[in-house]
């Protein structure tokens, strides 16, 4: 401590371990949070239902999704992540997850939505199994925090069916 | 600045930046704000900085007492005798 330069580099040094600390608290201070988010999606349309040249299905849906993801947002919350899923069997997979539609959250005020629209992603098969196929629709998101541990969940609803024939 | 105030001013600002952290993160939590959190820290890193690195008076209250100068010259600093042994081993 007998100089500017040592008594400087001290202080820097314990007040930069000091705010790693102080991160790792806010993170933590995540887990005490009470978080009920809910969603609904609806398939309005099946716009088309067709079989593509190299033989895989492909069908193109517009869908309603009402969502509200504002309990997900706390004091150390950047941003969320969410995006629509369709999740199926196969006989060559045992689950398939297509994406079907995502968003980035900035604010709180935004995580109460309704929004009607066609798949953002195309919802393409790896080969020819859609035919009559029940499948899920489920809502991921991904929390993403200012600083330490980012959390993920998901809704999962279920009783989606494909038509059985191509239209 | 002497050794009392060397320790003096490691402990102030062990103390100080400690209280900073426990301040904002009290109050950033409680008003939900990470922004007034860091603002709040950052603050009290600049008044540390004020308080502990310059070389302030009341860092210097237990000064070294070092020898007077003429007190020195009283006391000639011993010479250094070379040895004839080592002269005869250069040849």
């Amino acid at each position: 401590m007998h100089s500017f330069g040592y008594r400087a580099n001290a202080l820097l040094t314990f007040a930069v371990t000091i705010l790693a600390f102080i991160c790792a608290i806010a993170s933590f201070s995540d887990n005490f949070s009470n978080q009920t988010p809910s969603a609904q999606i609806q398939i309005l349309n099946i716009n088309w239902f067709q079989k593509q040249p190299h033989g895989n299905d492909e069908v193109s849906l517009t869908l309603n999704i009402t969502a509200d993801l504002q309990s997900l947002f706390t004091w150390n919350t950047k941003q969320v992540f969410a995006f629509v899923a369709a999740e199926y069997k196969t006989s060559q997979n045992s689950l398939n997850q297509v994406s079907l539609w995502d968003a980035i959250i900035g604010e709180k005020e935004h995580a109460k939505f309704w929004i009607q629209i066609s798949n953002k992603y195309r919802f393409i098969d790896q080969g020819h199994n859609l035919r009559g196929k029940d499948f899920n629709l489920t809502l991921h998101w991904h929390v993403m925090p200012k600083t330490g541990k980012m959390f993920a969940d998901k809704i999962v609803m279920s009783g989606y069916r494909l038509p059985d024939a191509y239209r | 600045m002497d050794w009392q105030g060397q320790k003096l001013a490691e402990q102030l600002m062990q103390i100080l930046l400690l209280i900073a952290a426990v301040v904002a993160f009290v109050v950033g939590y409680t008003t939900a704000s990470f922004r007034t959190m860091m603002l709040i820290y950052a603050g009290g890193v600049g008044v540390t900085t004020l308080i502990t690195i310059p070389n302030w008076p009341f860092f210097n209250r237990h000064p070294l007492k070092w020898l007077d100068p003429s007190e020195a010259e009283k006391h000639p600093k011993p010479e250094v005798v070379v040895s004839s042994k080592k002269k005869s081993s250069k040849k």
